[in-house]
Order: structure tokens, then C-alpha cells, then sequence
């Protein structure tokens, strides 16, 4: 019967399939675990940081920086927007957009335009598609993604906040709750929300070398890339746990569809059998 | 009992070391910087060099930072270390280069690097076998 080697065939590229994404889905755990491993270990440095600058806002310096001041009043926001270099990763990507164009689309009810910066292959595809304004992007930071390469981005969104041009930066990004869930977050950089800015204990005030200003500036740019940083990091982990995931899910499919197909095939070549069988009997009845 | 103080050296992409220290050496962006324990609150910027950091028992420990920040408390040093080569220029050429890397991409073209960059990654380098110079002779001696 014409069926079978066809079936036949369609077995063997399917389970050619499902070895891929079975060899995508060990690869991703592996990435996964490494992907962890760094994000646990950039947090020190925020932690540290964080700490720093508390200290400076309660040592009540005589310099306030812009980025620490309260909100103007907002007509234009930034979006930096930390997505994956590559796909196959479920609904990671577009779960963000979606949370973000529904943030879009409030802030423009409101009156306020956007403006984005783009981490990551697929953001840039996705407002290519979409429009919008980019004003910067950088792309294929790899596994081990360094500071070094988010530095330009950032400064371009940080020059753009104290120019006036934006009034407030958001980053989206996914959040890393567990294996199995990856949570889209969109989070202010700048203006820094307020935290209890009440002076504890005895108000006492650094040692700027060579003045506040220069280490403010510098601190704070830091700690924006450091955060910034962080979320790639994390979205780094999602990703590859969200591909996973995937690549676990394509494997179980892979593997449903073959059990099927080889009911089918079963069922073909037993036809074919009996078909035959009929056909001598018959051809010998007839002698 | 000697005054120590706890030393923190992280940067963004990791923790360093931690530890007690007796005397912490670092590159100051105004000179040279000696803190023992019990300095007064200090905040300065730091240049690409040689971070020493002095163990109870006079051990000396080496780390090399590309720049970054130095943060003193009278009972806590922190070294917030950059992994990156930064100067103002650099961090402007970034700034124009990823803008450049927004317009190609959506053109559809391909970005190049920067002359800047090159003599950073030079200062730098040069920084660095400094730093390694400084070590052979404590060995030496």
C-alpha cells in the first residue's frame, strides 16, 4: 500500500525532530543553571550599592542629583526593553510586548509619548514591525553578557532624561520566579522611587574626593547600569528556562504525533497484508 | 586585639573578595589612598590599578581593578569594582555607537568600532602591567 513508506518516512524526520529539541532542551538546562549562577551573583554589587547611595541620601549631601530628585511632570517616557537574541523560547517575547504595549497604550490615553532602547534581536524585530521611535539597541550580547556592551545604551537614555527629552525610564523585563514561570515586569530606573528617605541616627556626611557631584554622577550611573545590568542577567535565565520548557513541550508533541503515526503505519501495512492475502486466495479459488 | 576593618571588593558581574584587612591600599582618583580602620567616611572615584588589601597577619592580597568607586565606612571598605574601561569619551562613543547601531539596524546596515576605545583599552594595558611590574617586585624582594 502507497500509505506506509510515506508514514514510514514522516516517523523518521519526526524523530529527528524530537532528538533536536531534546539535545535544545538539555542545552537550555544547562544554560539555565549557569544563567542563575550569574544572576545570583551581580547582586552583591546593586545590594552594595544600594546601600551607598541610602547612606548618601540620609547623609543629606549638599548636591541633590537629577535622577534622585521627584517626579517632573511627565510627557515623555524612555523604555528600555530587555528581550532574547533568539526564538524558540514559548511565549517569553511576546508576553513582554504585550505587557508593554498595554503600558504604551495607557500612557498615551494620558497624553505621553514613548521612546525605546532595545536589548536583544528580538525587541528590535518586534518595533521594526511595530514603529516607534528606537533611539538606540544593542543585540547578540551572547550567553555571558558583560556591562561593558549595555553601557552605550543606557547613557544614551540617561543623556536623553537630563536633556529633558524623557521624563521618566522604565526597563520591562522578564522576572525570574521559578523555572516554569517567568514574569513580565515593567520597573522605573529613573527618577529613583523614594524610599524612606527619613533621617535614622545622626546625620553625617562623606568625604568626596574630588567633590560630590563627580562621585554622584558616577555613582549613580553606575547603579542604573548595574540594575539595567541585573535584568539582563535574569532575562538571560528566563530565557533559557522558558526554552526549556518549550523544548520540553516540543518533545512530548514529538513523541504523541510518532505513537500515532505508528498506529497508522500498523494499520497500513496490516491492510496491506490482508490485501494481499485476499488477492491469492482469491487468484486461487479462480484456478 | 589589632583594629581591622572588613573589606568588600564586588563588581557588577560578581563578588571579588571579602574579608578582614588591617590596611586597604587603593588607586585614588587624587592619589594614592591608605585606609586602616576607623577612617572617617569617604567616597571617591578610582583609577585602573592596584587594589592591596593588608591581613591581620600581613599578608599582602592583589586585585587588579580597571576603575570604579571606594566607599568608606569607619568599619567597612567597599571597593565597587568596574569590569569595563570608563572615561567620559568612552562612555560617549558607546552612546553615539549604539544610537549608530539603532539607525543601521533599521536601516539594514552594519556598525565599526571606535578610536577611542583603542586608546582606553591602551591606558588600560598599560595599567595593567604596572600592576603586574608592582607584583614581581614584591616577589623579588
Amino acid at each position: 500500500m502507497a500509505g506506509a513508506k510515506e508514514i514510514r518516512s514522516k516517523i523518521a524526520s519526526i524523530k529527528s525532530t524530537q532528538k533536536i529539541t531534546a539535545a535544545m532542551e538539555m542545552v537550555a538546562a544547562s544554560k539555565m543553571r549557569k544563567a542563575q549562577d550569574r544572576m545570583h551573583a551581580s547582586r552583591p554589587y546593586a545590594e552594595k550599592m544600594l546601600q551607598v547611595i541610602r547612606h548618601l541620601a540620609k547623609a543629606s549631601p549638599e548636591y541633590r542629583h537629577s535622577f534622585m530628585s521627584a517626579q517632573r511632570e511627565v510627557k515623555r517616557v524612555g523604555y528600555i526593553i530587555v528581550s532574547s537574541d533568539r526564538g524558540l523560547c514559548g511565549g517569553l517575547n511576546s508576553n513582554l510586548f504585550r505587557t508593554l504595549l498595554h503600558d504604551i497604550k495607557l500612557q498615551r490615553a494620558e497624553g505621553i509619548e514613548s521612546t525605546f532602547c532595545t536589548i536583544g534581536n528580538k525587541a528590535l524585530g518586534f518595533f521594526k514591525r511595530f514603529g516607534g521611535t528606537v533611539e538606540a539597541q544593542v543585540a547578540h550580547l551572547g550567553d555571558k553578557p558583560h556591562i561593558e556592551d549595555l553601557i552605550g545604551t543606557v547613557k544614551v537614555m540617561l543623556n536623553a532624561f537630563e536633556k529633558g527629552e524623557i521624563d521618566a525610564i522604565y526597563i520591562a523585563y522578564n522576572e525570574f520566579v521559578n523555572t516554569m514561570t517567568q514574569r513580565p515586569t515593567l520597573r522605573q530606573l529613573v527618577p529613583l522611587q523614594a524610599e524612606d528617605n527619613a533621617p535614622t541616627g545622626p546625620i553625617w556626611d562623606y568625604i568626596y574626593e574630588p567633590d560630590a557631584r563627580v562621585v554622584l554622577d558616577n555613582l549613580l550611573q553606575r547603579y542604573i547600569e548595574s540594575l539595567v545590568y541585573q535584568a539582563v542577567v535574569e532575562n538571560g535565565a528566563c530565557e533559557q528556562a522558558a526554552r526549556m520548557v518549550a523544548m520540553k513541550a516540543a518533545s512530548d508533541n514529538a513523541g504523541g504525533l510518532i505513537d500515532e503515526l505508528q498506529l497508522v503505519y500498523n494499520k497500513a501495512r496490516q491492510a496491506a497484508i490482508t490485501q494481499e492475502l485476499s488477492e491469492i486466495v482469491s487468484g486461487a479459488a479462480a484456478v | 586585639m589589632p583594629m581591622t576593618v572588613h573589606v568588600d571588593i564586588v563588581s557588577a558581574e560578581g563578588a571579588i573578595h571579602s574579608g578582614l584587612a588591617s590596611m586597604v591600599y587603593a588607586p585614588g582618583e587624587m592619589g594614592e589612598l591608605g585606609i586602616a580602620a576607623r577612617h572617617s567616611p569617604l567616597i571617591t572615584r578610582l583609577k585602573p590599578g592596584d587594589v592591596r588589601v593588608e591581613t591581620e597577619n600581613g599578608e599582602m592580597q592583589h586585585f587588579y581593578v580597571s576603575g570604579g568607586m571606594l566607599e568608606v565606612q569607619p568599619d567597612v571598605v567597599t571597593v565597587l569594582a568596574d569590569t569595563a574601561i570608563r572615561a567620559e569619551n568612552i562612555d560617549e562613543a558607546k552612546a553615539l555607537e549604539a544610537k549608530r547601531r539603532a539607525e543601521d539596524a533599521l536601516a539594514g546596515q552594519t556598525a565599526e568600532l571606535e578610536y577611542a576605545k583603542a586608546q582606553a583599552e591602551l591606558a588600560e594595558a598599560i595599567a595593567q602591567l604596572r600592576a603586574i611590574e608592582k607584583l614581581r617586585k614584591m616577589r623579588s624582594a
